[in-house]
């Protein structure tokens, strides 16, 4: 019986060649996951695994170069879209793109983004929206929503102190440099679909030389939230959609 | 064929050497007294003829990590600042480093601390020679005194930087950043190919071609036996390039009873303060460190035998005469003038302080 | 040969651009020359100067407290510069403005009225080649040829057309010292 279940025709499912056997350390439940799966896919099907340059940040996905066999360049906090530049800019034949998370992209590096995107590079920043700091151990991110309660605002988020939540995403959607900016998330099988498709887009974007591609992807970060994976699923749809809505915000390949 | 001589400053002469060198990339940001690098740049347009790509970042922090991406692709890549400039890099430059990447970073020195002032300075010696960001770590430094050097150490610095996986930096200060004189450029060099690049830096972040496995730019490690051992790696690095790449310049040592030790411009003002000596009679030699790291400890030492004292002349407060007392342990007395704030002194005080420090020294002469 | 010249003045006035000139003319004639100028926020409208060296032995420091010649374009730089010409030296100034005349008398001193100059030539803009004119007539370190064939180097292109009346200029203030 179960000879005849392993045999080729009935396999439906298999993981992406590109992503290796090492134990990932992300939390179980955690988005980034299925993230690097979905990109690994993307990659593996466009065929450009010898063409692809990953950046990655600093923050959980700090360790992204260690599942994902294919060159990448771990960039110092924030720089990741200034690293993609140069990569690009030195040889345009290569698929650049960066993988960064809230912190990393929308605060200490919102620089780096906004003017790269401005200046319309070619690159495509995939960006993990969970609303906080996991790696360093749950502080407030400059996504957090209001009255979140997280390490460094333990009573809760107050726009009063703590400012509003950043939707840099929509921000971005304001450069004549960018191309596609887009927001997903990977909470349902139609979501993950969906991103792909979006994740696909953006690489093809970036051969294409058509400008900077943002794909925001809202998370869960279920650790940092302190709840069950599930549970984090559903408060990620009621609270935290309403403040960041899925859906492209840009396409211009669609204008 | 006769060698076409050209007329320009020191930061025009980086930048014409650096499109000859085939250099892959630079990224700035200006600053004064080095824009010229890249306004230079910008008007060679070398994207037209060498393919070189030339990008005016959106802050120095973005440059640095721009030179970052480049060097981990094995690319000849490169940027210039002044002195408030380049403390921002740090971050970028400790991760270069780290990185074991090679590249090329310029600092066309001016007073600080803080915003400072425009006019020259030699007051980032400190931070050029010792790593000036986080982490035991160190870049060449190579310190010109005319155009014709900023323009050489183009390529010097390059090619020691690829040689050793490890950054180099021209340390320049604001006068040879200003200044013009005659140079001769070098022949112009194609770039490197892909296969080049791939045939020399096998660690090269490319895109991984079939059958080789992913290479990866990274400056983390977070089990400590293996950074450590990563650490003992760079440290037999520098212990090589200690070993292999001093460079200083003597003059009129051969006879010298006093020395003065000075880098870049600064040991220009200073020999012509010991012609004017010399024509008095009194015997003072110069050494000029070429290399600021690694530094010629031994050569000083060599002279510390010879001469009956030193002087040691700088723009800042007394930076490299630590230096020179180490090299020296002692044996002879190690004396520093020094102006700041972009005050540059001329021949005539210096050869004043030599003699406010050493009065005997005309006792001696005639 | 060895000549170390300052020439200082306003912002403005074109020391910067006279010097290079003069550097060029040394380019020109295969001398060692260094420029080395005095920059800062002062740039326009403060004082600026500039250090040239022609030399036909290596050069070794660009910046110097003595010069063979002193070319001096407004009374501040009169008052910083006059105490710096070596004994037997030369001392230039443009009299327009100078309240306080240079007293030395170990030194060889021409007035040049060149800005005067400028107003029969209806173009401010030659008052540095009229000054430098006249320099080239006390001090004759270049041919004009040399001149004005380091003016064309130091000109861009786009310029090229201004080369007859900056040989003008360059003549009317040779004339302008007897």
């Amino acid at each position: 019986m179960s000879e005849y279940i392993k045999s080729p025709e009935n396999k439906v499912y298999s993981k992406p060649r590109l992503l290796n056997d090492k134990h990932m350390h992300y939390c179980p439940g955690c988005s980034h996951g299925v993230v690097h799966k979905l990109v690994a896919e993307v990659i593996e099907e466009m065929g450009l695994e010898h063409e692809a340059i990953g950046i990655a940040p600093v923050g959980c996905a700090v360790f992204a170069y260690s599942y994902l066999d294919i060159d990448w360049i771990e960039a110092a906090h924030g720089r990741a879209p200034a690293v993609a530049t140069a990569c690009k800019r030195l040889d345009p034949s290569r698929l650049v793109f960066t993988y960064q998370g809230d912190g990393d992209l929308a605060a200490i590096g919102t620089a780096e983004t906004i003017h790269a995107a401005n200046r319309g590079e070619n690159i495509a920043i995939i960006f993990i929206n969970n609303a906080i700091y996991g790696m360093t151990g749950g502080q407030m991110a400059p996504t957090t929503l209001e009255g979140m309660v997280t390490a460094t605002t333990p009573y809760g988020r107050r726009v009063d102190l703590n400012g509003y939540p950043l939707k840099i995403t929509n921000l971005l959607a304001q450069l004549p440099g960018t191309c596609l900016v887009t927001r997903q998330a990977v909470h349902t099988p139609a979501a993950v679909r969906k991103a792909k498709a979006s994740i696909k887009e953006a690489f093809r974007n970036s051969m294409e030389g058509r400008g900077t591609s943002i794909v925001e992807i809202v998370s869960t970060c279920n650790s940092g939230w302190k709840m069950s994976p599930a549970k984090a699923n559903q408060w990620m749809v009621d609270n935290m959609f309403p403040e960041y809505p899925l859906g492209d915000l840009k396409n211009t390949a669609k204008q | 064929m006769k060698e076409e001589v050209k007329l320009m400053k020191g930061n025009e002469a980086i930048a014409h050497a650096a499109v000859r060198y085939g250099v892959d990339g630079y990224f700035g940001y200006p600053i004064t007294p080095q824009s010229e690098v890249l306004e230079t740049l910008e008007a060679l347009m070398p994207w037209e003829t060498t393919g070189m790509v030339v990008l005016q970042a959106e802050s120095e922090v973005s440059s640095i990590n721009m030179v970052y991406g480049g060097a981990a692709m094995g690319k000849a890549v490169m940027t210039s600042s002044s002195s408030p400039g380049i403390s921002l890099m740090q971050e970028g430059m400790s991760y270069i480093a780290a990185g074991e990447l090679p590249a090329l970073v310029v600092n066309v020195m001016r007073g600080g601390p803080g915003l400072g002032t425009i006019h020259p300075s030699q007051s980032d010696y400190f931070q050029a020679t010792r790593g000036g960001g986080h982490g035991d770590y160190h870049f060449i430094v190579l310190a010109p005194a005319t155009v014709q050097e900023m323009a050489d150490f183009v390529a010097l610095g390059f090619d020691l930087a690829f040689k050793y996986r490890t950054p180099a930096m021209i340390l320049a200060d604001g006068i040879v950043g200003q200044m013009m004189e005659k140079v001769v450029l070098p022949p112009q060099r194609p770039r490197r190919t892909a296969a080049e690049i791939a045939e020399q830096c096998p660690w090269a972040v490319t895109g991984r071609p079939e059958g080789r496995a992913p290479n990866i730019a990274t400056t983390l490690e977070l089990d400590s036996a293996v950074m450590e051992k990563n650490n003992e790696r760079f440290q037999r690095t520098y212990a090589e390039i200690e070993k292999a790449e001093v460079r200083y310049q003597e003059y009129f040592t051969d006879d010298a009873d006093y020395l003065m030790v000075a880098f870049g411009s600064v040991a220009r003002i200073c020999l012509k303060a010991i012609e004017d000596a010399r024509s008095q009679g009194i015997k003072i030699g110069l050494l000029r460190p070429i290399t600021l790291w690694p530094f010629p400890y031994k050569e000083i030492s060599r002279l510390a035998e010879k001469v009956k004292g030193m002087l040691v002349v700088e723009l800042n407060a007394g930076q490299m005469i630590q230096d020179v007392r180490l090299a020296t342990e002692g044996r002879v007395p190690v004396y520093h003038f020094g102006r700041m704030g972009g005050i540059v002194p001329d021949p005539q005080q210096v050869l004043e302080s030599f003699m406010a420090h050493f009065p005997e020294a005309s006792n001696n002469s005639i | 040969m060895k000549e170390e010249i300052i020439i200082a003045g306003f912002g403005g006035q074109g020391v910067l651009s006279m010097g290079k000139i003069l550097a060029y003319a040394g380019l020109i004639d295969d001398l060692e020359v260094s420029w080395m100028p005095s920059y800062g926020p002062e740039q326009r409208g403060g004082t600026a100067n500039v250090t040239v060296i022609l030399s036909d032995s290596p050069i070794s420091s660009p910046v110097l407290n003595s010069f063979d010649t002193a070319v001096i374009l407004n009374q501040q730089s009169l008052d910083k510069f006059e105490k710096s010409v070596k004994p037997g030296g030369t001392l230039i100034y443009d009299s327009y403005g100078i309240h306080r005349l240079p007293t030395r008398t170990d030194i060889n001193i021409y007035r040049v009225d060149a800005m005067e100059a400028t107003f029969d030539m209806k173009n401010s803009k030659t008052y540095n080649m009229i000054v430098l004119g006249a320099l080239l007539k006390i001090r004759p370190l270049a041919s004009v040829d040399s001149v004005m064939a380091g003016l064309k180097k130091a000109l861009p292109e786009r310029h090229h057309h201004l080369l007859p009346l900056n040989r003008e200029a360059i003549l009317k203030g040779m004339e302008l010292v007897k």
